[in-house]
């Protein structure tokens, strides 16, 4: 039980970080190729926190939130005026940075990183695997909302619409490069988010877990889940979280499998598995409406 | 009323003078073309109107406050509307949702207020509706943008713009690729604008079009502007003909047919 509870986290928090990158890479149309640099600053985060100045793991949440939310507002500002794939190579740049200044900066604890990492409680209880469960489903489920909120604003239209073209965007009188920080800044702050979970989870951060790998990983679950969706974000973190514990062999090759997977999606269904337009939801709607009408409608549809 | 005054104009890039010199100024609900033969700057002075390019030199006046080099978002924030030479749909969203964007465009002026949910405010809605009606996209308006055809995409380019509600609207050659039959809606639509008293600047290389709808057309030849007056007027003048004879033997034709 305990080890289908620590896969179950680990695939939550990835599911996180795939639909705070969705938001960024997805709804905005931007290539961040280095989110886990936001996932280790909130780590960190509540790791230096928890460990030095005893905070709370409640408070360490937001905090972790914040610290990744107001690096992003810098970086967002110096590297999102770059064309895009300036601006992907820029993020790779980000992330190898932020893990050598973990590493080096004594602050951070050198390559062991930071142990020991209290688990959080509720009134005198400690968290048990079962609790960091639950409380991983919440915070899904609350940045999947906040994702299918965003998604009816006029914020997320806007987002679309600089992803479809900027200067058709501008021409409507949307400020291209704000809304672009925005997306940036909001998509850091969840990654930091998790980040902070994530570090109470593990009870240790070290700087090589938020490494250019991960941030491969998080881009390729969205990839391979599907592009600019909530659904496709989830798909991809829980089909890909789990690929490696089903297929055992997988999990040493684990990056070179997602590797492979992104440059098959990206070539033959950009779309992903369940994005917008896949193969799948093609098939799964016409299924459905043959089911629905018993293939009656057959002759009449497609006006 | 004087709603845009452009003060001796002059956009350079790297040596080539795209628009030199140009001044011009289009009063509230006047219908001005821009006309010239290829390369005559057209379009530049056009984006430089827009906000997407900043002049070289020269002033830009609109609703008597200077504006040059503001940028293309706070250009359609203030009131000017614009469409593209080459249809620049959002693809991905449906027609209604491009339109619906523009109408929204007082609650995306600022991301930190672009909380609110599309589709609740009537008074948007009301408009969208009407401007699906009024440039016949109704029945494609939950067509994906990126599916529209030539014609289709050229009226979506205009019902977004209009969804601005813009006191200037700039057409930049709406009648670029569309075939005769494509031609005649089209100008009878933006004929009707006319009838409501907006404000037109109309780019355009098809010259018996634009001479059939505007009030006053400006000559560019070579950056410089070479004519202005009467759509009639601009037919015997003496360096108009010479500039568009000059490009090729076409010329003529240009000026003469059309419509």
């Amino acid at each position: 039980m305990t080890y289908f509870l620590v896969v179950g986290v680990t695939v939550a928090v990835f599911a996180i970080l795939a639909l705070s990158l969705n938001i960024i890479a997805g709804y905005a149309g931007q290539p961040h190729l280095g989110q886990a640099a936001f996932f280790g600053l909130g780590a960190y985060t509540a790791a230096i926190l928890s460990t030095r100045y005893g905070v709370s793991f409640w408070l360490d949440l937001p905090a972790a939130l914040i610290v990744a939310g107001l690096v992003g507002v810098i970086l967002g500002v110096i590297s999102l005026r770059l064309a895009r794939d300036f601006l992907a190579i820029t993020t790779i740049g980000i992330n190898f940075v932020m893990v050598a200044i973990f590493q080096y900066v004594p602050f951070f604890g050198g390559a062991m990183g930071i142990p020991a990492i209290p688990s959080p409680a509720i009134a005198g209880h400690e968290f048990g695997y079962r609790d960091f469960f639950v409380t991983a489903v919440v915070l899904v489920i609350m940045v999947a909302a906040l994702s299918a909120y965003l998604e009816r604003t006029w914020f997320g239209a806007a987002l679309k619409a600089i992803k479809d073209d900027e200067q058709a965007a501008a021409a409507v009188g949307i400020q291209v490069a704000s809304y672009k920080i925005a997306a940036f800044v909001l998509g850091t702050a969840l990654a930091g988010l998790a980040g902070g979970f994530y570090a109470h989870f593990m009870s240790v951060v070290t700087p090589n877990g938020f490494g250019f790998p991960v941030s491969v990983s998080i881009l390729s679950m969205l990839v391979f889940g599907g592009l600019g969706t909530i659904r496709g974000a989830l798909a991809g973190a829980v089909l890909l979280g789990i690929m490696p514990e089903v297929f055992r062999f997988i999990s040493n090759y684990r990056l070179l499998v997602y590797g492979f997977l992104l440059l098959f999606m990206v070539r033959f269904q950009p779309q992903g598995i369940v994005g917008e337009d896949s193969w799948l939801v093609h098939q799964i709607g016409r299924l459905a409406g043959s089911l629905r009408t018993g293939g009656a409608r057959r002759d009449t549809a497609g006006g | 009323m004087t709603l845009l005054e452009v003060d001796r104009l002059t956009v350079r890039f790297r040596g080539l003078t795209a628009v030199d010199g140009v001044s011009l100024a289009v009063a509230e609900g006047e219908f001005v073309a821009i006309i010239g033969p290829n390369g005559a700057g057209k379009t530049t002075l056009f984006n430089v109107i827009a906000g997407s390019l900043r002049p070289s030199a020269g002033e830009i006046r609109f609703a008597g406050r200077p504006v040059a080099g503001l940028g293309a978002a706070r250009m359609s924030q203030l009131g000017v509307g614009r469409t593209f030479q080459v249809a620049r749909p959002f693809g991905s969203l449906t027609v209604r949702e491009n339109v619906r964007l523009a109408a929204g465009r007082h609650y995306l002026a600022n991301p930190l207020a672009a909380w609110g949910r599309r589709g609740r405010d009537r008074e948007v809605e009301a408009r969208v509706a009407h401007l699906l009606a009024v440039t016949g996209l109704v029945g494609l308006a939950d067509r994906r943008a990126a599916d529209l055809n030539m014609g289709g995409l050229r009226r979506l380019e205009i019902a977004r713009a209009l969804a601005l509600e813009p006191r200037l609207l700039l057409l930049d050659e709406p009648a670029a690729g569309l075939g005769v039959d494509g031609i005649r809606p089209l100008a009878e639509l933006i004929r009707s604008l006319r009838s409501q008293h907006l404000t037109v600047l109309l780019v355009e290389h098809h010259v018996g079009f634009a001479l059939s709808l505007c009030d006053r057309v400006v000559v560019l030849d070579q950056g410089k502007k070479i004519f202005e007056g009467t759509p009639e007027a601009v037919r015997r003048d003496e360096r108009v003909i010479t500039a568009y004879l000059g490009e090729s033997g076409a010329g003529e034709g240009a000026m003469s047919g059309g419509d």
